[in-house]
């Protein structure tokens, strides 16, 4: 049995997911800080800290975005195999959702022409990643991106010899060099496998999870906390005055891969860690 | 067992106790010293500084990486698009649209602001894109930049030769900040939209110290301070 989706429906989801995501930091995030406050050792990087909850908390009160770069919109959709989209065509109705959002949330645009710079005006076109999955639902994340601490982020094709001791030493190196630019303390999103491409989504995909989900695979699962614990170790700290609090956590996602290629993927997320996720 | 060899056990065993002694002695010392050091940053980086805009030559002068600093008066915006504008007035020898001497400049660009509010959420951006055109605005009498993230070693240097500093301002606290500004109109290139250059009124606008006029650098600082690998 097909289950019938009004495209309507679609814009006003994404639409809410927008300003939801832009005005509410995930308590996730938000309890992280409160840790990261416990243990941090540098008092000015708690001060930082506590800055940031100020800053999530007038936010969430006032309906303000938490950060002024609001972001390209990154729109991830799980469609069921069984869902039938009615009333028009799917991408014009996200980017419309995203249009209505970052216009009505009062948001800043931010998609520009690469070369002329010239702003689209309404925040569009939206980073679209379509899957489709069994079932009769819609399952639609945005997560909108700055463009802070997508910059440092970065994709390699290391030799296969290099291992898992060149990933990490290729997460540890990115982390260092990106210091204070990503807006520490930051998250991050590593894909290991696939190919070029693949590898870059999985990092991203790896930045949704939820702060402190560790991978279900005991060995990535360790991988993850012998980075983290390395990140700790460079002393970047909050917006990189110095501190122990660098990231918050770290996600990697594996895939096998060509027999020739090691592609690893290190998608950088600021503090400013937004994703809000609705079913339909 | 004889008696010699039971003398350098007993030798052995008091040497070891010594040197274990000694080492947390040194451990305590060496923390100490870390202690203070950690102090004295802390308690530098813990005081707070009112300045109002414009700034003098001696208002920079005095101020030292990890200060925190309240910042009163005006302060423009200008982001990458502004600043390229500024930057061909004056390779064509053309008279800047505001007089930069003694100025702050924010890396800002705002959300729209909402019914009844002077500005949006309103935190830094990354400043190394202005990097290219500060040097030459320093020259000209800007005194202050505030932004986030690494300068380039140019604009390092002509901080120090000509005295100005680089405010850092928290990343990412956009909402935060907004509330110390209290007046924002657009002064010119409205066609730039969020890039426009704006003048702001601000009240205990807060930044740290990042460059002082003496070369120095709180990202290196802060970072080698903590840094284990
Ligand atoms: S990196 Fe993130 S927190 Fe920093 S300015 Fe950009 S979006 Fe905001």
């Amino acid at each position: 049995m097909t289950r019938e989706i009004p495209a309507q429906e679609i814009i006003k989801v994404v639409k809410d997911l927008c300003v939801d995501a832009n005005y509410n930091l995930g308590n996730d995030v938000l309890l992280a800080f409160d840790q990261a406050i416990e243990n941090e050792k540098s008092e000015t990087a708690r001060e930082v800290l506590r800055e940031l909850k100020e800053n999530a908390r007038i936010a969430r009160e006032e309906k303000a975005p938490i950060c002024q770069d609001c972001g390209l919109a990154v729109v991830f959709m799980e469609i069921g195999q069984d869902v039938h989209i009615t009333g028009g065509d799917l991408k014009a109705a996200i980017n419309e959702g995203v249009r209505q959002g970052y216009e009505e949330g009062y948001l800043r645009k931010s998609a520009c022409n690469p070369i002329t710079r010239k702003n689209t005006g309404d925040n569009t076109p939206a980073i679209i990643h379509l899957e489709i999955v069994p079932g009769d639902k819609i399952r639609i994340i945005v997560a909108p991106k700055g463009g802070g601490s997508e910059n440092m982020s970065r994709v390699t094709m290391l030799t296969p010899a290099a291992g898992m001791e060149g990933v990490k030493d290729f997460v540890v190196n990115r982390v260092k060099e990106s210091g204070s630019n990503p807006c520490p303390p930051t998250i991050i999103g590593i894909g290991v496998g696939g190919t070029f491409e693949r590898s870059a989504i999985l990092a991203k995909k790896a930045l949704l999870r939820t702060l402190g989900e560790r991978n279900p695979d005991p060995e990535l699962a360790k991988i993850e906390k012998q980075i983290f614990a390395r990140i700790k170790k460079l002393g970047i700290g909050p917006v990189g005055y110095g501190g122990t609090t660098t990231s918050l956590d770290v996600f990697l996602e594996m895939e096998p891969c060509h027999i020739a290629s090691l592609p690893v993927a290190v998608n950088i997320q600021c503090h400013a860690a937004r994703h809000k996720e609705a079913v339909i | 067992m004889s008696r010699g060899e039971t003398q350098r056990g007993s030798d052995i065993v008091l040497l070891f106790v010594v040197r274990c002694l000694l080492s947390v002695v040194q451990y305590e010392h060496n923390e100490l010293n870390e202690h203070n050091e950690h102090e004295q940053l802390e308690e530098k980086m813990s005081q707070q500084i009112r300045l109002t805009t414009p700034l003098t030559t001696e208002d920079a002068e005095k101020l030292n990486i990890g200060d925190k600093v309240l910042l009163n008066g005006v302060l423009f915006t200008g982001r990458d698009a502004a600043h390229k504008r500024l930057f061909d007035l004056i390779q064509d020898g053309k008279e800047l649209p505001i007089d930069i001497k003694g100025q702050v400049i924010y890396y800002v660009g705002p959300t729209p602001a909402k019914p009844g509010k002077p500005i949006g959420s309103a935190g830094p951006t990354t400043s190394y894109r202005m990097d290219p055109y500060s040097p030459k605005l320093i020259e000209l009498g800007l005194k202050g930049m505030i932004g986030k993230g690494n300068r380039s070693q140019a604009v390092i240097d002509a901080m120090k030769q000509f005295r100005a500093v680089y405010f850092g301002a928290t990343g990412g606290a956009g909402a935060l900040i907004a509330k110390r500004i209290k007046k924002a109109e657009i002064v010119v290139y409205p066609d730039l939209g969020p890039e426009a250059i704006r003048r702001l009124e601000v009240e205990d606008f807060p930044v740290t110290v990042i460059n002082d006029t003496k070369g120095n650098d709180l990202y290196v600082e802060g970072m080698r301070q903590y840094a284990e690998e």
